[in-house]
């Protein structure tokens, strides 16, 4: 303990209080202030940085989800629109088909009506043709037998014989 | 960085004059034989000598052709406080004298160097004489202000902090992230305040980063120079620790907060009788136990770790006609190789501790204790959010 008390320099201990005050002193006002806002002003940086990016990723999944709802949106659509032609198509088509079907009928019908007539009319032609024919025939056929006496006689007979068996 | 380039040069440029000043000034000085250390003796006191302050730069000496010994190293200034107030003269004037032989008449009174100290002779007085305990009776000590081998390595270490730390803060004018040298001490400075200011103190810990970080890179930095083979030894110069420990305590007491000083003067919570006994174990602990232990501490590893590395040294010359010179010096060079490496270790660590201790003593007296209880999960919180 002497001896420590004799190593003991007041005039080093004053020396180093000084010297240890001003370095103190020019250290924190040249050296650690500076380096200490640097540091903190740049892990502040960093720190900013990094929640940017990961704001930036949400963001981004954001979008990626936004963008594949739009894509399944549009996907739906396109396939009701897609339906929709489809089955308009087809209502058309059975449509157009039905109306065919009731024109053709109705066409068939017409023709059939038409056929008819005209059957009938051709028909009634030949009825009046043969009727003719038939009046000429026998008008020739009475000439010829009424040219002879007798004949008309039995012709007479013959009929008058029809008139009473009807 | 152009003007710290330049400033580095006038250093180097300052330093260089002086050397060369001093061995100009040296090699010229008449020294009565000395010789060579060789015994025991001489070892141990050589080495009780080295962990001393000096007021003269030695590098090394040597015996010359002629069988002059000769001392290359420079003088350094010595200023003292006397009876006829401040004196000063170049120590070179006391001729490498230590044992208060040489008389130096300077300022209109005498003086003499005795074991590193200087002391003034009494008005009268043509010589230095001693009593039966080899204490100087007709010459007292005198307050030494000289700018000594500490003062000397003080001052340099503290050029050096300035141009290292100040060019890395100025780097950051210019870019984000330093360059060179600068990419060393970054990471020092971030250590020091994430590992030692910020989990001790907490978030109050701003303030008292300009004397932790000041403090720890100094106490490192001599360490380290205490290990060159300058033989500076100044944190192991007990008044250096003393007035670095007086620094933490002068802090922390000034710092200390209404809570600090109440449960160090009336500690609440315990029996109103032994309130008054607490206080004194507190007022003890808080002026006397804390500053001790940090100045013992330093002063004494520093030391020590010279003693030791000094005295492996020696295990050349000592063991030398036990072992012959090979064998003593193989075995001198292992180990003072590994307790070098160890003490490079001891030199961070004991600069760490320091810091870090007087970080925890200053967060002692600055911490906000929560009395009430009521948020004190909010409080758990915020220490632990502190310590993160």
């Amino acid at each position: 303990m002497e001896q420590l008390l004799n190593d003991f320099s007041p005039g080093l201990f004053v020396m180093q209080t000084l010297i240890m005050l001003v370095l103190i002193f020019i250290m924190a006002k040249y050296a650690w202030k500076p380096i200490m806002n640097s540091v903190e002003k740049r892990e502040e940086g960093i720190k900013d940085a990094l929640e940017a990016a990961e704001a930036a990723k949400k963001e981004m999944q954001n979008v990626t989800a936004d963008s594949e709802k739009l894509l399944r949106e549009a996907k739906v659509e396109r396939d009701a629109l897609l339906k929709e032609a489809r089955e308009i198509k087809e209502s058309i088509i059975s449509e157009a088909k039905e109306q065919a079907q009731v024109e053709g009928d109705k066409m068939i019908k017409q023709a059939q009506a038409t056929i008819e007539s005209e059957k009938k009319a051709a028909v009634a032609d030949i009825k009046a043709q043969v009727a003719n024919l038939s009046v000429e025939i026998a008008e020739k056929v009475i000439k010829e037998e009424l040219s002879d006496k007798g004949k008309q006689q039995k012709l007479v007979e013959d009929m008058l014989g029809d008139i009473k068996l009807n | 960085m152009r003007v710290f380039k330049r400033s580095i040069d006038l250093a180097a440029t300052l330093f260089i004059l002086l050397f060369s000043i001093g061995v100009s000034a040296n090699s010229s000085s008449d020294e009565k034989e000395e010789g060579p250390v060789n015994t025991q003796e001489e070892v141990e006191g050589y080495i009780l000598h080295h962990i001393k302050d000096s007021h003269d730069f030695h590098l090394f000496s040597y015996t010359n052709s002629e069988g002059e010994r000769k001392h290359v190293g420079f003088p350094l200034p010595v200023i003292v406080w006397s009876s006829e107030g401040l004196v000063s003269f170049m120590s070179s004037k006391f001729h490498h004298d230590d044992s208060g032989e040489h008389i130096v008449e300077a300022g209109g009174t005498r003086f003499v160097k005795l074991h590193s100290k200087i002391y003034e002779l009494e008005s009268g007085a043509e010589e230095i004489s001693f009593d039966e305990e080899h204490h100087p009776v007709n010459a007292h000590k005198v307050l030494d202000f000289s700018i000594t081998k500490s003062v000397f390595g003080m001052l340099l270490i503290g050029i050096l902090m300035l141009l290292w730390f100040g060019g890395l803060a100025r780097q950051y004018k210019s870019k984000q992230i330093p360059t060179g040298f600068g990419r060393i001490l970054e990471p020092l400075v971030i250590y020091v305040r994430d590992e030692i200011a910020k989990p001790n103190i907490g978030h109050k810990y701003r303030q008292f980063t300009g004397y932790l970080l000041t403090v720890f890179f100094f106490i490192w930095i001599l360490n380290l120079l205490g290990l060159t083979p300058f033989g500076f030894n100044v944190t192991g110069q007990i008044a250096v620790t003393a007035a670095l420990a007086i620094f933490t305590l002068v802090i922390y007491t000034f710092k200390g907060n209404k809570d600090y000083w109440e449960h160090m003067l009336w500690m609440p919570g315990v029996p109103v009788l032994i309130r008054p006994v607490l206080a004194v174990i507190e007022l003890a602990g808080a002026f006397l136990i804390k500053p001790f232990s940090l100045l013992v501490r330093l002063f004494a590893n520093i030391s020590a770790g010279h003693i030791v590395v000094m005295s492996l040294i020696a295990i050349l010359i000592t063991m030398k006609s036990e072992l012959t010179v090979f064998g003593s010096g193989l075995l001198s060079f292992v180990l003072s190789l590994f307790i070098t490496l160890i003490e490079l270790l001891v030199a961070f660590l004991q600069a760490y501790i320091f810091t870090m201790l007087s970080a925890l003593f200053i967060g002692m007296a600055v911490a906000e204790h929560d009395h009430g209880h009521d948020h004190e999960e909010d409080d758990a919180e915020g220490v632990r959010a502190d310590f993160i």
